[in-house]
């Protein structure tokens, strides 16, 4: 089966005054029509840069894509002009971000702007296009949408606010939903709604979501496979069951840990100890090495390759190669 | 309509500012209008000179035996056009040039600003001076003279809001959802930047008034039209004899600015989401 979305070799990097630092290196997933992918990892570890650049995001904000593929439907993305791209972006391939405040518009209509997009891709009507948004609004579970289409980001509450960004998002079908952290600035009991709701979405729309988050419940409940992210390398990638039962690389399993999702979550918070290396003092090996209690000599020699442990779990630890 | 509607509301709470907007438009009806009903020549010498405000001349005759009152009615009209024409020429450059540099910064922005410090550096009135001379004065000229002089600091506020904009995440999504840099910049930003832009663009009405007054008071507007600073200028060496010659252009110059700048405040609380009620 050919993946939707297929990123080869991916690598990130911002220039800085100190000279480029690599903020995602030699990145490889995919990710299948219909499919939830998960990738996960700590605050700088690179996962969102990785979900802006699949889009070409990053480029405004000072990152460049130095190196890499991302085949969406067999075709570059980064080869594509800026004309096609943009008929690629929001028509697609939909995005949704951290903050919901932020990323509507504070003087529009929550109408207006979901509409401007069915305007520019569909070439809807001013009418047309306000009936769609209506149905949206319905589809994504905002009560009384004909109301609300005419109030402003300020008049909503933060799940109501992620509710528009995700219609705004779906307005054109894409095939493909990237969500950056959506859960993240919600409320506990606001998270899970938004979350039931992208399944729901993806399942009735048959798209795929790459799903970027660091809560791993949110993972364990909603993806099918994950990938796991440590300091802009991908560490361990696999079925989120596999990944979560047999965790191989030493972070994914501290990562575990600390998530306590299967202990009885008595006795002390776990956590790993030390922090993700600082970006100009990379190390030259296993970048999880300074901080791992299993390194070993070996680890600092080299970049540990992607060791395959099971059907489709790889890993890159050098102690994957010694299991049997 | 309906968004006319709640901006109109809003626009009303400022009590100040509504006044001074009927003001303003009886201001440019008399302009528009008042020549076609007090049909008198401005130039025309009608009576003795200096006379006090009688009933044949209302507000009096000027050194020359002219209708002060007439000059004023057809001085409106160039003070009027000649203000809200440059601030529009200033408003449109400083747009587009403060734009450019905020959106896209970088180089970009380095020469554009560049730019605007060199035109910053010079003292504007001296400035349209020295372009009135060269280019002789005519209505036309000395509209774009004050634009030419008055579009830098409309350009580094646009600048600022478009630097403090375009970081923020609606820009993002706005990328994300395929839009170009062109549609981000009109469509998106540049609404979330204009209030401040609208407030200083009609202080620039303001200005402008204010400058061609000085100008023509120098004696360096068109010598075909009166405006209000060219009476003052007649007026001024009789100042001490006739204080009525330069005083009743002076009001009505002061009464118009302070009305634009009213209106312009107002403007500012009605547009801007963001200012509720105090």
């Amino acid at each position: 089966m050919s993946a939707l979305l297929q990123v080869e070799g991916l690598s990130v990097q911002f220039a800085t005054d100190r000279g480029p630092v690599r903020a995602v290196e030699d990145l490889s997933f995919s990710v299948a029509a219909g499919e939830t992918v998960a990738m996960v990892g700590e605050s700088g570890s690179g996962k969102s840069t990785a979900a802006l650049s699949l889009l070409r995001l990053i480029e405004p904000a000072g990152g460049q894509v130095s190196a890499g593929r991302i085949l969406f439907d067999d075709v570059d993305l980064l080869g594509l002009s800026s004309r096609q791209l943009r008929g690629v972006r929001g028509s697609r391939i939909g995005m949704i971000f951290q903050d919901p405040m932020m990323a509507l518009n504070p003087i529009f209509t929550i109408g207006w702007q979901i509409s401007e997009s069915l305007r520019e891709h569909l070439g809807l009507s001013r009418r047309a296009a306000r009936d769609r948004t209506i149905e949206l609004l319905q589809r994504v579970g905002i009560p009384a949408p004909e109301q609300r289409i005419d109030q402003y980001p300020h008049n909503l509450s933060g799940g109501m606010r992620q509710r528009v960004m995700i219609a705004m998002a779906l307005a054109c079908r894409p095939s493909l939903l990237i969500a950056d952290e959506p859960t993240t600035a919600l409320d506990v009991t606001v998270q899970a709604q938004v979350l039931a709701l992208i399944n729901t979405l993806k399942d009735e729309f048959g798209m795929a979501v790459l799903l970027i988050t660091h809560d791993l419940g949110v993972v364990w409940e909603t993806a099918q496979r994950v990938v796991v992210m440590y300091a802009g390398r991908k560490v361990e990638e696999g079925s989120v069951s596999d990944v979560f039962e047999r965790p191989e690389h030493p972070y994914t399993r501290g990562l575990l840990k600390t998530a306590r999702l299967t202990d009885d979550r008595a006795g002390p918070l776990v956590e790993i100890p030390g922090t993700v290396p600082n970006a100009f003092e990379m190390p030259h090996g296993c970048r999880f090495a300074p901080r791992c209690a299993q390194a070993f000599a070996r680890c600092e020699d080299g970049v540990p390759p992607d060791i395959k442990v099971a059907v489709g779990h790889d890993v890159a630890c050098l102690l994957a190669e010694r299991a049997p | 309509m309906k968004s006319f509607l709640h901006f109109w509301r809003r626009f009303r709470r400022n009590r100040a500012a509504l006044v001074a907007l009927f003001v303003l438009l009886a201001i440019t009806l008399i302009a528009i209008v008042g020549p076609y009903v007090y049909t008198v020549d401005p130039f025309e010498m009608m009576g003795r000179a200096s006379t006090p405000p009688s009933k044949r001349f209302w507000l009096g005759t000027d050194v020359s035996g002219r209708d002060v009152l007439a000059g004023l009615i057809h001085g409106a009209r160039v003070s009027l056009l000649i203000g809200v024409a440059a601030s529009l020429c200033a408003t449109l450059v400083g747009l587009i040039v403060g734009a450019v540099a905020g959106y896209y910064g970088r180089a970009v922005d380095n020469i554009l600003m560049r730019c605007t410090d060199f035109f910053l550096t010079i003292p504007s009135f001296v400035f349209a001076v020295v372009l009135i001379a060269i280019f002789r004065p005519s209505v036309t000229n000395v509209t774009i003279a004050i634009g030419i002089v008055s579009w830098p600091p409309v350009a580094r506020l646009v600048r600022a809001e478009f630097i403090a904009q375009r970081e923020r995440e609606y820009v993002l999504a706005a990328r994300a959802l395929g839009m170009s840099d062109i549609e981000i910049m009109i469509r998106q930003i540049l609404p979330n930047a204009l209030p401040p832009v609208i407030v200083v663009s009609s202080l620039l009405v303001a200005t402008a008034i204010l400058t061609e007054s000085g100008l023509s008071f120098l004696g360096l507007s068109d010598p075909n039209v009166i405006s209000w600073g060219y009476m003052i200028g007649v007026g001024r060496t009789v100042l001490r004899l006739a204080w009525w010659m330069p005083a009743i252009p002076g009001i009505a110059i002061l009464v118009t600015v302070l009305c634009i700048n009213l209106v312009g405040e107002g403007l500012n609380d009605a547009l801007n989401p963001r200012v509720q009620r105090r």
